[in-house]
C-alpha cells in the first residue's frame, strides 16, 4: 500500500483539523484547567465530536461505526493533537472499544460497542499499577468466587477514569508478578459495591484516576476473552493504543514546531529576526527531519494495523520511540527558542511540552518501547 | 503493445540466453562494478560481453526513449525487467555518474543536438563522466568558484582547478562549472560546460584519503579550448543546471550504505556472534541498547524513504525532501559504521593482511566520514532545510 492518504483521508484530514480550530483551540483546555472543570473535558465537544461520527470511525457497521480504519481514527487523533483537545476518544475509544472488538463475545460486543461508538458510554482501561508501565507486573487479583470472580487490587493511570462508567480491569487469575501469563480482563462497572475512584489531576491538564478494587463481585459474563491468558489481548488493545497516541503526539508536536517556527519569524534581537540565526535554524532544520522521520513511522504504523500485518508490535513500538523523542525535543526547543516568554503561564507553548512529557509515559516511555523493540527483533 | 505476461516471458527468456553465468552472482567488491568508458579494464570477457547486450537493447537505461540509446519502456515494463534481473541475480550492467547525475540535467537543459550527441553514449557506457564542481576555494560556498571561461571567439579558453573530482583520472569527459562573467553577482556569471578530458592542458592527479583509497582527484585546466557548442543551457545560467543536478546527487547519496550486496551478515547476526546472548537478549546491554535505537532509525528513514517516493508517484515535489533523505541518509550510513566498529571491537580496526581482509572494515568505516562532507555537507543541507523548506529568514 502507498505510504500516502487517499483522496478521503485526505478530505478527513483537513475537515477535522477545521473542527477542533475552530470548536476546541488551546484556549479551551486552558479554560477547562482554571475552571477545575468537574469532567475534564467538554460534554457540549464530546457530542459534536460524536455527531461527526469519529468514535465510531474504525467500528464495524454492525455496532453502529463507519467501518472504516485505524487510519482514519489515527487522521482524526492527530487533528486533535494539534489543540492538545481533550477528550474521551483517546480513553474510551481506542483503547476500551479495541478491547471489546478484539476480545469480547457476541453479547459484549453487541451492548457496549454501539454504546461507546455514541458517546453515551464511557469506559477506560484499569491496568497500571505504578508509575511505569509494567503490564506483566500487575497483582490485582481475580479470585474464583461463587460463579464469579472476586477483585482485589488497586489501579493507577486509569485515562479519564474519573468520569468513566466502566472499566475494562486487568488482573490476574494465575501465575505470579512478572509473569505475562495467568493475565485475564473483566468489564467491571463502576457503580459496582468495592469500587472506589479517585481523580488524580495531571500536569497536561488532562486527568487520570485511581481505583482500588476491594471484594468486587464480577460474574462470569464480565470476564472479557480467555480466562488466564488476557495478554494477548491486551498486547493487541497497547498496540493500538500506543499506535493511536503517536498519532495524537504528531499532531501535538507538529503544531508546536509551527509555532516554535512563527516565532522565530516574528520577534527581533540585536537588529534581526532571530530566525536568521544560524544556531537557531540548524536547530529547527534537525527538528523537521524528526518530524518528517515521525510521519512516516505513524502513516506506516497505522496502515500496519488496518492490514493485519504481523509487524503491528514491532511498528507500535518503533512509532512510540520515534514519536516520543520528536516530541520531547520539540517541546524543549519550542521553550528555549520562546525564551522568557515561554516559561509563563501567558504563553500556550508551554501546554505542548506538559502534554508532551505525559503523552510519552503514558502506556510505556521511550526506554520501555527501545527494549521491547531489541526483543520483537529478536535480541 | 504486448500484454505484461507476454512481456515478462520475453524478458526472462531474454535474459536466460544472454545473461553470462559470472554475471548472475552478487557482486563483492568495488572492482564488480562495471563503470565503462575509454579507460576502463573490464574484470572479464563476461563483464564487457554484458555491458555490450543490455546496451544494444536499450536496457542499461530501459526508460529512456530509444532514440537516445535507451529501452522506451514504461514504468510497469521497467519494473517487470527490473525484477526479472532480480530474479535471475543478474547484475547491474552499468553504473555510471552520466546516467545519475548528468543524464537528467541533459533532458531539461541540453539542445536536442546535444542530448543526441551525448545520451547515447552515456547508455552504452561508451563515455565515462566525471563533475567538475569544488575547486580548492570553493567547497560548501561552491558558487564562489572562479575557474574561468573566457570568450575567444571560436571557443571558450578554460583555466583554474577542481577538486574532489571522482575518478578524474579514470573519466573520459567532465560536466564542469565555470566562470563566465567574473563582474556579476556569483550566482549569475556561472555557466555549465561539456568538455573531453583528452583535451590539451587537462591533467588530473588523485588525493589519497585516510581510508587509503583514491576516489578522487584533483583537475587543473591550462588553457584548455572548448567548443562554445558545448556549452549546456544559457550562457551565465548555469547555476541552475548546478542545482537541478545536485537534487539529483542528493537523492542519489541518500542511497549510501543501501541495498549494497546482500551476502554481507546482518549488524544483528555480528551482534549476536561477537557478543554473544544471555536469555535470549545480547549480553551486553549497553550496546544492545545502541543497536535497538540504531535500527529504530533506520527503520523509521527507510519508511521515509519510502513516503517521499509514494508521495512524488502521487505528483508532490521532491525538492524539499531531498536535502532531508541526503542530510539523514549520510549521518545514519555514518551511525552504521561506528556501531559496526562499536560492535565488533578491536578486530575491526586491522589495516593490512589477511586475517584483517585488508583492512574492510576499517577503510569503510574511514571512507563513511565523507558521507556528509561530500554532495554538499550535512551543514548546507540543514541551511537549505531552514531557507527553502522552513522558510527561515536570511541574516543581516
Amino acid at each position: 500500500m502507498p505510504l500516502v492518504l487517499n483522496e478521503e483521508q485526505n478530505l478527513l484530514k483537513r475537515t477535522a483539523e477545521d473542527f477542533f480550530r475552530r470548536k476546541s483551540p488551546v484556549s479551551a483546555l486552558r479554560a477547562l484547567r482554571d475552571a477545575h472543570s468537574v469532567d475534564g473535558f467538554d460534554r457540549q465537544l464530546w457530542r459534536e465530536i460524536v455527531a461527526m461520527g469519529w468514535p465510531g470511525a474504525a467500528l464495524p457497521e454492525q455496532y453502529g461505526g463507519l467501518g472504516l480504519g485505524f487510519t482514519e481514527l489515527g487522521v482524526v487523533l492527530q487533528a486533535s493533537g494539534r489543540t492538545l483537545v481533550a477528550s474521551p476518544l483517546f480513553s474510551s475509544v481506542v483503547l476500551c472499544a479495541s478491547a471489546v472488538l478484539l476480545g469480547g463475545n457476541e453479547a459484549q460486543k453487541s451492548a457496549l460497542l454501539p454504546r461507546i461508538g455514541s458517546g453515551e458510554l464511557l469506559m477506560s482501561l484499569a491496568l497500571e499499577e505504578g508509575p511505569h508501565h509494567r503490564p506483566e507486573s500487575v497483582a490485582t487479583t481475580a479470585a474464583p468466587h461463587s460463579g464469579g470472580y472476586l477483585l482485589n487490587g488497586r489501579k493507577v493511570q486509569v485515562l479519564d477514569g474519573h468520569v468513566a462508567d466502566q472499566f475494562v480491569v486487568v488482573a490476574r487469575t494465575a501465575g505470579a508478578s512478572g509473569d505475562l501469563a495467568g493475565l485475564s480482563l473483566f468489564l467491571v462497572n463502576r457503580a459496582k459495591r468495592g469500587v472506589s475512584v479517585a481523580r488524580r489531576a495531571m500536569v497536561d491538564s488532562r486527568n487520570m484516576a485511581e481505583v482500588s478494587l476491594q471484594d468486587v463481585e464480577v460474574p462470569h459474563a464480565d470476564l472479557l476473552g480467555e480466562l488466564h491468558s488476557g495478554s494477548d489481548l491486551l498486547t493487541q488493545v497497547l498496540d493500538r493504543g500506543n499506535i493511536a497516541l503517536a498519532a495524537e503526539m504528531l499532531g501535538s508536536l507538529q503544531a508546536a514546531f509551527e509555532r516554535t517556527l512563527d516565532y522565530l519569524k516574528q520577534r527581533r534581537q540585536f537588529d534581526q529576526l532571530i530566525g536568521a540565526f544560524q544556531a537557531l535554524q540548524h536547530r529547527a532544520a534537525k527538528m523537521f527531519c524528526e518530524i518528517e522521520l515521525s510521519k512516516s513511522v505513524v502513516l506506516a504504523a497505522l496502515q500496519a494495523i488496518d492490514a493485519r500485518a504481523e509487524s503491528i508490535s514491532l511498528m507500535a513500538s518503533l512509532a512510540k520511540v520515534q514519536v516520543a523523542e520528536t516530541f520531547r525535543l520539540v517541546g524543549d526547543e519550542a521553550i528555549q527558542m520562546f525564551g522568557g516568554i515561554g516559561m509563563t503561564d501567558a504563553e500556550d507553548i508551554g501546554f505542548y511540552l506538559k502534554r508532551a512529557r505525559v503523552a510519552q509515559q503514558t502506556l510505556g516511555d521511550e526506554h520501555y518501547h527501545v527494549r521491547r523493540y531489541a526483543r520483537l527483533r529478536g535480541y | 503493445m504486448p500484454q505484461p505476461e507476454q512481456f515478462r516471458e520475453e524478458v526472462r527468456n531474454w535474459l536466460e540466453a544472454n545473461c553470462p553465468p559470472a554475471m548472475r552472482t552478487p557482486m563483492i567488491g568495488d572492482e564488480d562494478v562495471c563503470w565503462g568508458g575509454r579507460k576502463f579494464t573490464y574484470q572479464s570477457e563476461e563483464q564487457q560481453l554484458w555491458l555490450e547486450r543490455m546496451a544494444a537493447q536499450g536496457w542499461t537505461v530501459p526508460d529512456w526513449p530509444k532514440k537516445y540509446g535507451g529501452g522506451g519502456l514504461d514504468r510497469a515494463e521497467c519494473r517487470i525487467l527490473k525484477q526479472e534481473m532480480a530474479a535471475l541475480g543478474c547484475r547491474a550492467p552499468l553504473t555510471s555518474l552520466g546516467i545519475i547525475m548528468l543524464a537528467p540535467a541533459l533532458f531539461k537543459f541540453a539542445s536536442e543536438e546535444q542530448k543526441l550527441e551525448h545520451l547515447p553514449k552515456i547508455a552504452r557506457g561508451e563515455i565515462r563522466w566525471c563533475q567538475g564542481y569544488s575547486e580548492p576555494g570553493a567547497g560548501s560556498d561552491l558558487a564562489s568558484l572562479q575557474t574561468s571561461a573566457v570568450d575567444k571567439g571560436g571557443y571558450y579558453l578554460v583555466n583554474g582547478a577542481k577538486i574532489w573530482t571522482s575518478y578524474a583520472n579514470m573519466a573520459d569527459w567532465i560536466f564542469c562549472l565555470v566562470r563566465t562573467n567574473p563582474k556579476a553577482p556569483k550566482r549569475d556569471g556561472i555557466s555549465f560546460l561539456l568538455f573531453d578530458m583528452d583535451s590539451e592542458g587537462v591533467s588530473t592527479s588523485p588525493i589519497q584519503l585516510l581510508s587509503g583509497a583514491s576516489p578522487f582527484c584533483q583537475t587543473f585546466f591550462d588553457n584548455v579550448k572548448v567548443p562554445k557548442a558545448n556549452l549546456v543551457g544559457e550562457l551565465n545560467k548555469g547555476w541552475t543546471v548546478a542545482k537541478y543536478l545536485l537534487q539529483h546527487e542528493r537523492n542519489m547519496a541518500a542511497a549510501v550504505g543501501r541495498g549494497s550486496s546482500g551476502k554481507k551478515q546482518s549488524i544483528e547476526q555480528v551482534a549476536r556472534e561477537i557478543l554473544g546472548e544471555e536469555d535470549g537478549m545480547l549480553a551486553e546491554p549497553v550496546l544492545r541498547q545502541k543497536l535497538a535505537r540504531f535500527q529504530i532509525r533506520e527503520q523509521a528513514f527507510t519508511l521515509t524513504m519510502q513516503r517521499v517516493g509514494d508521495e512524488m508517484k502521487a505528483g508532490a515535489d521532491p525538492g524539499p525532501a531531498s536535502s532531508l533523505l541526503k542530510y539523514y541518509g549520510s549521518e545514519t550510513n555514518k551511525e552504521r559504521h561506528e556501531l559496526n566498529i562499536a560492535l565488533r571491537g578491536m578486530d575491526s580496526l586491522g589495516w593490512e593482511g589477511d586475517v584483517f581482509d585488508e583492512g574492510r572494515i576499517a577503510r569503510s568505516w574511514l571512507r563513511s566520514k565523507a558521507n556528509s562532507i561530500e554532495g554538499g555537507t550535512s551543514e548546507i543541507q540543514l541551511n537549505i532545510i531552514a531557507k527553502r523548506v522552513l522558510g527561515l529568514p536570511a541574516s543581516s
